[in-house]
């Protein structure tokens, strides 16, 4: 443990365990809207420099720098928008469902400034159809944001307007892929965008549009209130900050975890999620969601940064942990794992509508006792023929979990071909 | 008063107007129950867009019923998460053969329907399963049987509405 982990104390769910943590009553009690009126003081370009400063990277799956996403925003549009994502749907994944039903005003707190930082007069939230409790408790807080007057025309008096309504997926995992949700949002089929251009010059209707998953939102109100010094102080060398892990699996405390970026697998998975059950050992663990590729039980040492994870072969993704152990079939939790992306395939481009498809087949039959020898070899051949040239990450996302099983386990999937059955039993 | 088609605000020749076709179907689905020909073809007209792109937009999304369903709509996740931990086929074969239904198949009575979904982003509280709005964690065989008799007694009261 170094030092900045000794002394971490969690600001994201700071105020998760209170009783109507949601409510603005609560936020406001507890130092919430300071932050906004403090923004407000401050010129936008100073804004943006802070959030640069601060080191603070996407949490939503890719990690782009969120300071220079506000900067890309062009100065002279004449409508420009925020889009905040909740369309929470990465398996493993519930963090951002935490925080939209427990502590919603952070998020809202975070859009203000954030909007009010890149010139934009209309936000739009738009929330996994699913969540029927965080839409109720998004509505309702929006409401009581525009009654304290944090929502609205001439914002505490600064003179900037700001409008905000919720939107409510209808079940696309493919709509948390930026340009599949303005899509949505649009009204349309969640089909991603070609991309460049990015959102920041053509995103919702046409117009810029800066869009932030609502985790990172969360962290702008404290790293304006504390300074971008005291965030970019918790992390690693590239990853700064506090970040809500997801951990779930083969552990004995499932739930989420607000830990320091930089923190190691075997801390939190041991020290925090209650370790594994059933005192059985580990086997692998995925570390940042579906779409990231599974580590081994000997690999747990490595801190959860964007660039350790990435020199390890593997993703922070959006940092969901789910933890296998010593009992999993590693051909059963790839071929799980290629039947959910051969379901949320959008079907818009050949490789990803029809590889998708064919993984799911093929890991299917070498789990039914049905493989036959050279399978192994023609699924990492049909993993090549779909990474890299897909529209959206998608591609490069659904073949991870078969790739890294292999990677780490072949003599599972061999010994499943050769004796029809599951090496653990 | 529950939402109605006939009172959203008139279609006006403005592109973003099909930005409210995911509202709007949500509308009519719970007008109609489920998003039959005529829901479609009404949503269509309030909105001025053709019926075909309603139904292109409509059928993209898992949670918009093109066909109608039981009262109660019981979603089983078979995401990783839920499966580690006993979830999953277990939960979806007693579940079906409680019913006496396949998945995607309603009761007889239109009470009850199943529906196999992915990932409900409640793997802290899994093995998960949802009955029409309303989440329900840690599930066993036995919560499911106490479920099932509750919401086989009660009559008129829409849950999670």
């Amino acid at each position: 443990m170094n030092a900045n982990q000794q002394s971490f104390e969690p600001v994201l769910t700071r105020n998760t365990h209170r009783p109507d943590s949601e409510k603005i009553t609560t936020y406001l009690t507890h130092g919430g809207y300071q932050a906004v009126r403090l923004a407000l003081t401050k010129s936008p370009d100073e804004l943006i420099d802070m959030v640069k400063r601060s080191g603070l990277r996407g949490r939503g799956g890719a990690g782009f720098p969120a300071g220079v996403k506000w900067g890309f925003m062009p100065k002279d549009a004449p409508q420009k928008f925020v889009a905040v994502n909740t369309d929470e749907g990465e398996p493993g994944t519930f963090k951002d469902r935490e925080i939209v039903e427990r502590d919603p005003h952070q998020v809202i707190e975070g859009v203000v400034i954030a909007a009010y930082a890149v010139g934009a007069s209309r936000a739009y939230v738009y929330i996994r159809g699913e969540f029927f409790l965080g839409v109720k408790r998004w509505i309702k807080a929006i409401a009581d944001a525009y009654a304290h007057g944090f929502l609205g025309k001439n914002i505490l008096g600064s003179g900037f307007d700001l409008d905000m309504s919720v939107h409510r997926g209808a079940g696309a995992y493919i709509c948390g892929e930026e340009t599949a949700m303005l899509e949505s949002l649009e009204g349309k089929p969640g089909n991603p965008r070609a991309k460049p251009p990015y959102p920041t010059q053509v995103g919702l209707f046409s117009l810029p549009t800066l869009v932030h998953n609502i985790e990172t939102l969360a962290c702008i109100p404290h790293i304006i209130e504390r300074g971008p010094e005291w965030f970019a102080s918790i992390g690693t060398a590239e990853s700064k900050g506090p970040k809500i892990y997801s951990v779930s699996g083969h552990v004995n405390q499932p739930g989420n975890y607000e830990l320091p970026l930089g923190i190691s697998l075997r801390e939190i998975i041991y020290e925090h999620a209650g370790g594994i059950r059933g005192g059985r050992r580990l086997k692998a663990v995925i570390p940042g969601g579906a779409s990231t590729p599974m580590l081994t039980a000997d690999q747990i040492e490595i801190p959860m940064a964007f660039e350790t994870l990435k020199a390890a072969g593997s993703e922070l993704g959006t940092g969901a942990i789910i933890v296998m152990d010593e009992t999993t079939c590693m051909v059963e939790a790839a071929r799980r794992l290629a039947k959910f992306f051969a379901h949320e395939s959008c079907g818009q481009c050949t490789p990803c509508r029809i590889g998708s498809v064919r993984l799911y087949e093929l890991l299917d039959r070498i789990e039914r006792g049905k493989g036959q020898p050279g399978d192994i070899e023609l699924i990492l051949e049909t993993a090549q023929g779909i990474d890299g040239i897909t529209f959206c990450p998608m591609g490069a996302a659904l073949v991870n979990p078969a790739r890294s099983a292999i990677r780490h386990f072949r003599e599972e999937f061999e010994y499943h071909i050769i004796n029809k059955h599951c090496i653990v039993g | 008063m529950k939402p109605k088609i006939e009172l959203l605000p008139p279609a006006i020749e403005n592109p973003r107007t099909r930005a409210m076709l995911l509202a709007a179907l949500y509308i009519a689905q719970e007008q109609y129950g489920w998003l039959s020909p005529e829901a479609i073809q009404r949503v269509a007209d309030r909105l001025k867009v053709s019926p075909g792109q309603v139904k292109s937009t409509a059928s993209f999304y898992t949670m918009f019923k093109l066909e109608p369903r039981g009262k109660y709509h019981i979603q089983v996740c078979e995401g990783l998460s839920c499966y580690l931990v006993g979830g999953a086929e277990p939960i979806i074969d007693y579940v079906a053969k409680r019913l006496k239904i396949n998945p995607g198949e309603t009761t007889l009575d239109g009470k009850f329907s199943l529906e196999v979904v992915q990932c409900l982003a409640a793997c802290d509280l899994a093995p998960a399963l949802k009955v029409n709005d309303e989440l329900y964690g840690h599930m066993t065989l036995e919560i499911i049987d106490a479920l099932f008799s509750e919401l086989a007694q009660s009559s008129s009261v829409e849950r999670g509405a």
